[in-house]
């Protein structure tokens, strides 16, 4: 099945128009490299509340994610690093208690995801033993070394930035504007992806395709 | 007779090459943002030192100039930076798979403190209105075949960061093997913390100092 290919001026916002409240939504990025700015603006206009998004940070400066965040819309953030010179708008939102934070270890965060993507019910991992965020987490000593249970962090939608799609939806991305793109687009219920061109299908060279169309639900072209 | 190198405490810079200069040839290295950044302005690439960032890549080069810089090719610290011949780009559960399945060789971290047995707290320093920033500390820490660590060896009021208990909430247990600071490199071993050098102060001084027993 091919995706959906949406283009023109209000593509972004009719890709998101179907996001409810309470939906969890992974969103891609690491800091604004592959931060997929026309998606999260759609969402911020679409004004769906009640929010929880994923994300390994929280927003820089007063644009993309963190305009979200400024729009109230957003009861729980769920990020690895929050915490930037720029992450004004997370800072005040946090400390004036109107905002939930869950951070989780980045390798946690990107394997949970994955997780939830490949079907897996759970993992033990190394990260965090010993630490305050192990903490009521059962744990197990497997060969002499000890290990946390993690659970999979599936998202309702996913919205990530690819550099390139062709139109059936398969995508490749752009340098280190990879990130999470691809472990997200796994690992939500409906996947929109935007991107800054769509191909024929077939000219993009199969061995090249990181993300396969199959977990694309919606691409959204970009100008 | 002391050579003058070991009467002044290093620069960050000095700590740096240290660190740069133990590194093998052929490592796959991750170096934490703040202060272990400086450590790649002293390793020669040519020796096949390979830069892994954990925003998916392999084969960093230094930071990107004027018309290099490219929104998309950044670092872990969001700093543009350029491609080395043979770099490579994965997905984040790849690039921590990569950190936490033991194939990097070795990691630089900051820190707030390190413990006698290898303990580290570098990711938060447990204020009631402090912000927890985590990031992929508690991965690399735990991941890396050898987890070094580049601090100063005395914190601004004067306290000892090579503690016999870490104070601050932790990273990561027993997974530091090496700390480079100004005063000195001492390694993590079995039978407790070995000055492996010195620097503005003697072995004794240190001892007296951190409070704690160095071995020689």
């Amino acid at each position: 099945m091919s995706s959906d290919i949406l283009e023109g001026r209000d593509a972004a916002a009719r890709a998101v128009a179907d996001i409810p409240d309470g939906a969890t939504v992974l969103i891609g990025g690491f800091g604004p490299a592959g931060q997929p700015l026309e998606l999260i603006d759609a969402l911020s206009r679409h004004g769906a509340r009640d929010l929880t998004v994923v994300n390994n940070n929280a927003g820089n400066g007063d644009y993309g994610l963190a305009a979200l965040l400024k729009t109230g819309h957003v009861r729980k953030m769920i990020c690895s690093f929050p915490r930037q010179s720029d992450s004004w708008v997370f800072d005040d939102l946090y400390r004036s208690g109107r905002l939930e934070l869950e951070v989780v270890p980045q390798g946690n965060l990107a394997e949970r995801m994955r997780a939830a993507g490949a079907g897996i019910g759970g993992f033990f991992t190394p990260t965090s033993v010993g630490t305050p965020l192990a903490e009521g987490k059962e744990e197990r000593t497997i060969d002499g070394k000890d290990y946390v249970l993690e659970y999979p962090l599936h998202g309702d939608y996913a919205l990530v930035k690819a550099h390139r799609s062709d139109r059936m939806g398969n995508l490749v991305y752009r340098k280190t504007a990879r990130n999470f793109g691809p472990v997200m687009a796994t690992a939500a219920s409906t996947t929109i992806a935007q991107v800054n061109d769509v191909v024929a299908t077939g000219e993009l060279d199969p061995e090249v395709i990181v993300t396969p169309s199959i977990y694309v639900d919606k691409v959204v072209l970009t100008s | 007779m002391s050579s003058p190198l070991e009467k002044t405490p290093l620069s960050k810079d000095g700590i740096a090459k240290l660190i740069a200069d133990d590194i093998p040839t052929g490592s796959f290295v991750n170096l934490g943002i703040g202060q272990p950044t400086l450590v790649a302005d002293h390793l020669d690439l040519e020796r096949g030192v390979v830069l892994h960032t954990e925003n998916g890549m392999l084969g960093m080069g230094r930071a990107a100039v004027g018309d290099e810089i490219d929104p998309d090719l950044i670092n872990a610290g969001k700093v543009p930076v350029v491609e080395t011949p043979g770099a490579s780009y994965f997905h984040h559960a790849d690039s921590f798979a990569m950190m936490r399945g033991g194939h990097l060789d070795v990691c630089v971290l900051g820190a707030f403190q390190v413990s006698v047995t290898g303990d580290l707290a570098n990711w938060h320093t447990g204020a009631a209105d402090a912000i927890p920033a985590v990031g992929g500390a508690m991965d690399l820490a735990m991941g890396a075949k050898d987890t070094y660590v580049m601090m100063t060896l005395f914190s601004k009021d004067g306290s000892a960061k090579l503690v016999e208990k870490c104070t601050y909430p932790l990273t990561g247990v027993a997974c530091v093997s090496r700390v480079y600071t100004d005063h000195g490199v001492f390694e993590i071993t079995p039978d407790g913390v070995r000055a492996r050098s010195t620097y503005g102060a003697t072995l004794d001084e240190l001892r007296e100092r951190t409070g704690l027993d160095l071995l020689d």
